[in-house]
């Protein structure tokens, strides 16, 4: 019961870290962008390739992973990106479908179609007992990084100068560009950030949650529920609603494994049904 | 005559090229007969496509699970098919009336919140059909599809032949009719009201018109339309599967109508041919990997710009700003 619980918050913790650059697209640039995925299976396959292939170690892997996804992002957003952030939201859908499907396509060319394992180091694997309650090390490993990156993540937009201003951003990005904020730097920057977080998240869930060309497709819907359900404005609006996405999914399916995905889905349906805006959305936060 | 009703039917007067599209799409049944079975697949898309059209091109509602009411078609022509009676008329009614009454079910889930919150809506909707076809696999056969469908001979004397030529016959009929109404309606009072709504939400209420209504009203109808096509497909294929609700049948229908441009209900049959005739043409070079030709014409279109891709005299065109 415990393990379950515990299982379920380090499945929502990586799901927080993994959408939370999409929450930041999306409530900052007003984009939907459905090829968040594309850069959460970039890391995911940075990781293995690196490891498998030139041997560097799963601790090293991890900010490269980081690193690269967010270059990747860092190199779309001025190219294509930008763009598209005044057009109608058919469009950006249209346009991210396109690159979902390309990147699926792309890997399959690439690698191959075939699920990628990855080999954690002896000192991650198996798991360790408190009183009665197992617990994997992998799991704990997953929830103190993504513990850490979030609160490091609260600091950053709480306490720092380029927190502010990304805040300025997100309330009012024409304000913010008069009173002389980049605001395109912020955007490039943060994109880039998010992309990488999102890199970082893949790679960190390769193993968890598997990974093959279809992965960006797979997850897609379950960062949007994260999104949509928690919200934009807030980081503990797609925080809380991680959580609570991960422990229903991983309970749901040890309980009731012949309703499958359904009971995420109708929770998601019912949540938006409510509250529209999103469970935790700020009153009168009108985008 | 006042000058706005002039003007009114002036847009619903009947064109040219209405006429000659009409014609051209029943001679193809004429001329093309070794074409059938790929004929047969465009209408049943273009028909799709159409039913996209009246919800995204005419009330501006973004969907991503299209798809939903196309398997809802599906599976109720094939169930009843197999389990009530083999006439595929009787079985197009009763599709066609199960969709109806979900769209409009589920259309109450599409009236609140924002464009974000409705792609979420209607592609949870497609996703939790799609398990639910998947779990209950004592009735639709799960994963393996729902095999052992008969269909009986249309109208009691044509049976389906291999060729597909019956069923191409079909599916036109079964189109043009569904044009037809969807032409009538758009160019109702009703139609123009969706427009207004379409534009502006909140002016739409403030003028009298009952937004909520509307949207329900024609959500049902073009889920009908949606059912429809499904409900021809499983009756010409004698086969229905998991496939026709998922996630790519919904976003592919969207490129079509996209395609073939949005708002005028012809865009779907234009988009449906270009389309096709693309995937044809692709597959036939690189089959395994036609979803990234399929994603690269998606993100070029939009990033040309997708009124201008479909206009070419336009490209070169001194740009107003």
């Amino acid at each position: 019961m415990l393990t379950l619980l515990f299982d379920g918050i380090a499945y929502g913790m990586l799901l927080f870290v993994l959408a939370v650059g999409l929450a930041v697209t999306l409530g900052l640039m007003n984009f939907i962008n459905l090829a968040h995925g594309a850069f959460a299976m970039a890391g995911g396959y940075i990781t293995v390739l690196a490891m498998s292939r030139l041997g560097v170690p799963f601790l090293l892997c991890l900010p490269l992973a980081f690193v690269g996804t967010a270059l990747l992002g860092a190199l779309l957003e001025p190219t294509l990106y930008r763009r598209m952030y005044a057009r109608p939201h058919l469009d950006q859908v249209l346009f991210s479908i396109g690159l979902v499907f390309m990147a699926v396509t792309g890997v399959d060319y690439v690698v191959g179609s075939m699920q990628q394992n990855i080999q954690l180091p002896e000192w991650l694997k198996g798991r360790f007992d408190i009183e009665w309650v197992g617990i994997g090390k992998y799991r704990s490993f997953i929830i103190i990084v993504c513990g850490v990156l979030t609160i490091a993540l609260q600091w950053v937009l709480a306490k720092t100068r380029f927190g502010s201003q990304l805040r300025a951003s997100v309330d009012d990005p024409r304000v913010a560009g008069g009173l002389g904020l980049n605001v395109n730097r912020i955007f490039l920057l943060t994109f880039a950030v998010g992309s990488g977080l999102a890199g970082l998240g893949g790679a960190l869930g390769a193993e968890v949650l598997g990974l093959d060309p279809t992965f960006p497709l797979k997850f897609m819907i379950y960062f949007l529920i994260v999104v949509a359900v928690g919200g934009t404005t807030t980081l503990t609006g797609p925080l809380l609603a991680a959580l609570l996405l991960g422990i229903a999914d991983v309970a749901g399916k040890y309980y009731v494994p012949k309703l499958g995905s359904f009971i995420v889905y109708t929770l998601m349906i019912v949540i938006l049904l409510i509250r529209p805006q999103g469970l935790f959305a700020r009153a009168g936060g009108g985008k | 005559m006042s000058a706005v009703s002039q003007s009114l039917r002036a847009h619903a007067t009947w064109r040219w090229w209405e006429f000659a599209l009409l014609a051209v799409l029943l001679v193809s049944w004429l001329l093309l007969p070794s074409h059938a079975l790929l004929l047969n697949e465009i209408a049943i898309l273009a028909l799709f496509a159409l039913s996209l059209d009246l919800i995204l091109g005419y009330a501006g509602v973004v969907s991503l699970g299209h798809a939903a009411f196309f398997g809802i078609g599906s599976y109720a022509a094939a169930l009843f098919a197999k389990l009530v009676m083999p006439d595929p008329l009787v079985g197009m009614v009763v599709a066609v009336a199960i969709a109806t009454a979900l769209g409009a079910l589920f259309s109450v889930l599409i009236l609140r919140g924002t464009d974000l919150t409705r792609l979420m809506v209607t592609l949870g909707i497609a996703s939790i059909l799609y398990e639910l076809a998947n779990k209950l696999d004592w009735l639709t056969g799960g994963a393996d599809g729902l095999q052992g469908v008969v269909m009986g001979p249309l109208l009691g004397q044509f049976e389906f032949d291999l060729g597909g030529r019956t069923a191409y016959a079909y599916t036109l009929a079964v189109l043009i009719v569904c044009l037809l109404l969807a032409r009538r309606l758009v160019h109702s009072p009703f139609g123009y009201s969706l427009q207004a709504l379409r534009d502006n939400r909140l002016r739409a209420g403030s003028i009298g018109l009952s937004v909520n209504l509307r949207l329900v009203a024609v959500y049902a109808v073009a889920a009908g339309i949606a059912g429809a096509a499904g409900a021809l497909l499983a009756q010409t294929s004698g086969f229905s599967s998991l496939d026709v609700f998922e996630f790519h049948r919904s976003a592919e229908v969207m490129l079509v109508l996209v395609i073939g441009g949005t708002g005028y209900l012809y865009g779907g049959i234009f988009g449906a041919i270009v389309f096709k005739l693309l995937h044809d043409l692709i597959s036939a070079w690189t089959p395994q990997y036609w979803n990234f030709w399929l994603g690269l014409f998606l993100v070029v279109l939009v990033l040309v710009g997708r009124e201008k891709l479909m206009r070419p005299w336009t490209w070169f065109g001194a740009k107003k700003s």
